[in-house]
């Protein structure tokens, strides 16, 4: 599992002082169109996919691995879920690992987003002695 | 190309500025841990593109490791090996 909270406001204050290299860096386009859908809530979007990242990365224990932000992104489904989509580095890791889903969920309020995640890996193989 | 001093200067200007450490960067040494110095993920991003900013660099996404970004030492080593700092090698021989 991982979790991951983000204060909104740092999330505004970057978008200030970077401004798009922030935004290219972090975020896929994908999650850039959906957050900018709303003009009074692209930090909150952006610090809730944020979390997301974050919370992946822990739970996937990433944090050595050397991946890209854009390599973990949330994807809005039709029905208003949000899915995890995996990419490059990230989803070889991912793979690797034995990860088989990853289920997420984000939330806003006030000053703060926070996103959790549940990895479900594959069993280990269990090998029984020749008997 | 910077020299290690003026590196660790800016280094550490960028962690003042960026870094939202709960200490001031001026009685951390270059060893201490930032994340435990308050510096959080998000944080870490501000430092990371405030640091391409001002050396002229970009990290690859082979080094978007949180032991790259951990202390100002890790910081100044990522930097050198991006040839944004002289190395200890350059130095020596101008020595």
């Amino acid at each position: 599992m991982g979790f991951d909270l983000v204060q909104i406001s740092t999330v505004a204050q970057s978008l200030e002082q970077f401004g798009a290299v922030y935004e290219r860096r972090i975020f896929t386009d994908g999650e850039s169109r959906y957050a900018r859908s709303s003009s009074t809530l692209v930090a909150q979007r952006l610090a809730a996919r944020f979390a997301a990242k974050e919370a992946v990365m822990k739970a996937l224990q990433l944090a050595e691995t050397g991946v890209g932000w854009r390599d973990i992104e949330v994807v809005k489904q039709g029905s208003g879920d949000c899915e995890v989509a995996l990419h490059g580095r990230a989803a070889e890791a991912a793979q690797a690992a034995g990860a088989q889903q990853i289920q997420l969920s984000m939330s806003h309020d006030g000053d703060y987003a926070g996103a959790s995640v549940c990895v479900v890996f594959a069993p280990p193989e269990t090998v029984f002695p020749d008997s | 190309m910077k020299s290690t001093e003026q590196a660790e200067t800016e280094i550490r200007a960028v962690l003042r500025d960026h870094g939202r450490l709960a200490q001031d960067i001026a009685t951390l040494t270059s060893d201490a841990d930032l994340y435990q110095a308050g510096m959080t993920s998000h944080a870490s991003v501000n430092v990371m593109l405030a640091l391409e900013g001002k050396f002229d660099v970009e990290f690859p996404d082979r080094m978007l490791k949180r032991s790259v970004f951990a202390s100002v030492d890790a910081i100044r080593g990522a930097l050198t090996e991006l040839g944004a700092i002289e190395g200890a090698d350059a130095q020596v021989a101008q020595a």
